[in-house]
């Protein structure tokens, strides 16, 4: 068995503000695919980063074919053979696919690119893919999500591959695409490479992979034959906390509806939504990535402008035209965008200054702003959110993500908005702050506001909300009550939009450019 | 968030807006240690005649710069201020000259033409999100050649009418000098104190946090455009006043040196991070570097390759300073 030891991982973790890795043990072996999965945040990719050198592990150590192997860059790794195809896509949008593919080793003389060459190399590694039908000369902003997936695939598999890092692959990819893959991966297994393949799609894991690694909040709690665990014991395995489901008894006193959305839409990302929210709920929103969640919720905020439908808000509703954020701000709406640190913090900024933007008006008396009112609101703030700083004036950058989501709803706690709009706000936070967040969302509830909660984390969603909506392609497809819904159910939903047979057709004529 | 720990140690406590107060001792320093080589280097440098010479001709750098500090603070640029210092210059000459307007409404026009010149790169900016280093380039060249037209491309002798701004009164010192310095303690406090202020560098950190806020950036951003044309207006002013003549070829290439020293000043290009008094050290700094260049006797070509090889090191120092002190990721 040891001869067939591709790579060692002995105690590998990581730390930043905090630990979210520790001591890792996993051994990889040739000709083997292993499931890598886990919850979101559960160390699945900053573990996969370590190995393909995108990250140095903090602790531990690792042997790569027998030898110490500690990448300190992506390029180092690469040498030796392991690769990594990301979740984001690393391809230069304005140049061919062929170009792409050999950017690090464009064929050529004396600085001249062989054409030629070029061409028939693409070729090869294009077919290797499935892609033989697109022209290596298109260049890539031209291709679908999917086929970009399928180039970076190819791109990483030229040259030498011994370990190749798959992290969520087939996220953006139709059914065909994924049978194209699976082709592929059982090709490499067969010449002897080791694949490490992130998913947190039970179904396919256990079609493509002989072992399964499952992390729970940067620990890794089982490695062992797939075939040995149903769904059910995997799924327990990755959440690990039944506890949580206890946490708020779903008794709600819920009063007249305070947001009515009727018809919104905008091109094809939302079609014709409508809903409404009532005082003390909470509606939550499940779809599938780039199903239309965030686009709803920035529609409703007056971030992004409607192509038609109307919102009613208010006690009692009234009709209103939200055109800005301004306008929502006014009405009493709040938007907790899913990014956090691009659309949401100043994060160079501190606390206090980030708690009182948009509330300046608050701590200001004729354009002055008053020092000791910004600390006073600050420091109420902390307190009501049990923020962890070192104080108001603390760097926001400077704190976990947890605390950083929580100035974000400080912010707007301090203004009687009556709507909140949550986009994903557990996204990237850690178990003991994402319960502080379920509880607040409770209270919130308690004091009568209406919510919208946006989550791919479907059982916090079951947990946390009193209706579902589900959303698919654009459409509100379905909205479950609470009783009536289930995993399966919800999924299925979700699903409903896609199941059509264009989306199987596209795929199978690639040559067409659009 | 039971199990994490406090965080990590706090930093120092500072408004936005303000610049920790090493930044101000380093510039100081950098400027003494200027004044002291020069003092070596020739015999003359540490007399009142530099210093009067310094004070009477610094004024229009330091309102110039003020406003710069703003737009690089919001992320933005202002490439036109030679330019429509110019202008402005042109229009109190014209109404002076051509129309028989006294002084003083002649100076507000003046002003207030820039201004409105300023508010227009800042609309065009904003209402159609173009970059305001594009907008103001084609400005700069609207500006300059609407001077011209003003003037039929002449300098228009004014008279003293306007001189004593620039008369010294005291030590020296002139009042256009002492409204320079006013403008920029005013300044400062309007940066670090007023929501104003507050709203400039939230917008200059992260524009789109502050929309989703719920607070519209648009007008702040036209605002210092706006007031940055009227600091120009200001600037033409003074130079007027020093010259007794409005000069269409005013202020051409002027913007480099302002932006220059507004950088050396530490205030970030990318927006977000700036401080008026910084900017003041910054305006000193290329101020008596260009003066004592002068008594030393170094050679027009000299003294570019100089100037220009201090900008470049102030800014590497800044980034080192700004990278220790760890921009976000």
């Amino acid at each position: 068995m040891s001869t067939d030891v591709l790579l060692t991982v002995s105690g590998v973790g990581k730390t930043y503000a905090q630990q979210v890795l520790g001591g890792i043990d996993l051994t990889l072996r040739r000709g083997e695919v292993v499931a890598l999965t886990g919850e979101n945040g559960a160390g699945k990719s900053t573990l996969s980063r370590i190995i393909a050198g995108l990250e140095l592990a903090s602790a531990g150590s690792m042997e790569f074919q027998g030898r110490p192997y500690q990448p300190g860059s992506r390029t180092v790794a690469e040498r030796l053979g392991v690769r990594m195809v990301m979740q984001e896509l690393n391809l230069l949008p304005t140049l061919s696919v062929a170009e792409n593919l050999f950017l690090n080793q464009l064929p050529g003389r004396f600085g001249w690119i062989d054409r030629k060459r070029l061409r028939r190399q693409a070729g090869v590694a294009m077919a290797r893919m499935g892609l033989q039908a697109i022209d290596p000369n298109t260049p890539v902003a031209e291709l679908g999500i999917g086929h970009q997936q399928m180039v970076e695939i190819a791109r990483n598999l030229i040259g030498d591959c011994h370990l190749l890092i798959l992290d969520e692959p087939t996220a953006m990819l139709t059914a065909h695409e994924v049978e194209l893959l699976f082709e592929q991966i059982e090709l490499l297994r067969e010449r002897g490479v080791a694949v490490l393949y992130i998913s947190h799609r039970l179904e396919e894991l256990r079609r493509i992979a002989q072992r399964i690694a499952v992390l729970r909040d940067g620990q890794l709690v089982c490695v062992e034959p797939i075939l040995r665990y149903s769904s059910q014991e995997l799924l327990r395995l990755m959440a690990g906390r039944e506890l949580v489901e206890h946490i708020q008894a779903p008794d709600r006193r819920i009063g007249e509806p305070l947001l009515r959305v009727r018809g919104l839409g905008r091109g094809e990302k939302v079609v014709d939504v409508s809903f409404e929210v009532r005082a003390g709920e909470v509606f939550g929103l499940f779809g599938l990535v780039g199903a239309g969640r965030t686009e709803l919720l920035r529609l409703i905020y007056g971030a992004d402008p409607a192509d038609h439908g109307t919102l009613e808000v208010g006690r009692p509703l009234r009709k209103c035209r939200i055109d800005s954020p301004m306008a929502a701000a006014r009405l009493g709406i709040a938007l907790i965008s899913e990014d956090r640190k691009g659309q949401g913090l100043l994060p160079g900024e501190s606390v206090s200054a980030n708690l009182v933007l948009g509330n300046l008006a608050a701590v200001s008396r004729a354009g002055m702003v008053s020092q000791s009112a910004e600390r006073a609101l600050a420091e109420r703030c902390i307190a009501a959110l049990g923020i962890r700083s070192a104080g108001s004036e603390q760097l926001v950058r400077e704190l976990s993500g947890g605390n950083q989501q929580k100035v974000v709803i400080g912010r707007w706690l301090e203004r009687d908005c009556q709507v909140l709009l949550f986009d994903e706000p557990t996204r990237g936070i850690d178990v003991g702050a994402k319960l502080d967040i379920y509880h607040l969302l409770a209270e919130l509830t308690r004091q009568g506001k209406a919510l919208v909660v946006v989550s791919s984390d479907l059982r916090e969603l079951m947990l946390v909300s009193d209706r579902i909506g589900v959303l698919s392609a654009g459409r509100l497809v379905s909205t479950f009550e609470r009783g009536d819904w289930s995993q399966d159910n919800l999924l299925a939903a979700a699903f409903s939009g896609y199941h059509e047979p264009e989306a199987l057709s596209s795929a199978a004529a690639p040559g067409n450019p659009p | 968030m039971k199990t994490s720990s406090l965080g990590t140690a706090p930093t120092a406590k500072r408004a936005p807006g303000r610049l920790a107060f090493g930044t101000c001792f380093g510039l100081a320093g950098a400027l003494l240690g200027m004044v002291a080589l020069f003092s070596l280097l020739s015999s003359h440098f540490l007399s009142y005649a530099t210093f009067s010479t310094l004070a009477n001709q610094i004024p229009d750098l330091m309102v110039l710069a003020v406003g710069m500090t703003f737009v690089l603070v919001i992320g933005g640029i202002d490439l036109s201020v030679g330019s429509v210092l110019a202008l402005a210059g042109s229009v109190v000459s014209v109404a002076m000259l051509g129309w028989g307007w006294s002084v003083l409404p002649a100076a507000l026009l003046g002003m207030g033409s820039a201004a409105l010149v300023g508010s227009l790169t800042g609309s065009i900016t904003v209402a159609w999100r173009i970059p305001s280093f594009i907008v103001s380039l084609g400005v700069l060249e609207m500006a300059r050649g609407a001077a011209y037209q003003l003037t039929d491309s002449r300098t228009a002798y004014v008279g003293d009418a306007l001189a004593w701004l620039s008369d010294p009164i005291a030590f020296g010192i002139s009042p256009s000098f002492l409204i320079a310095l006013a403008v920029i303690v005013l300044a400062q406090l309007v940066l670090v104190r007023t929501v104003f202020g507050r709203y400039l560098v939230a917008i200059g950190t992260n524009e789109e946090a502050v929309r989703l806020a719920g607070v519209d950036p648009r007008p702040y951003r036209i605002l210092v455009f706006a007031l940055m044309g009227l600091l120009a207006g200001l600037a033409a002013l003074f130079q007027v006043s020093r010259l007794e003549a409005a000069d269409p070829n005013a202020g051409s290439g002027l913007e480099l040196q302002v932006i220059a020293a507004v950088v050396i000043g530490g205030t970030s290009l990318m927006g977000g991070r700036g401080s008026v008094v910084s900017t003041f050290f910054g305006v000193l700094i290329i101020s008596v570097l260009a003066a004592g260049l002068a008594q030393i006797g170094a050679s027009e070509p000299t003294k570019r390759i100089i100037t220009g090889a201090v900008i470049v090191i102030a800014v590497i120092i800044d980034t080192y300073r700004s990278r220790r002190t760890g921009r976000w990721n």
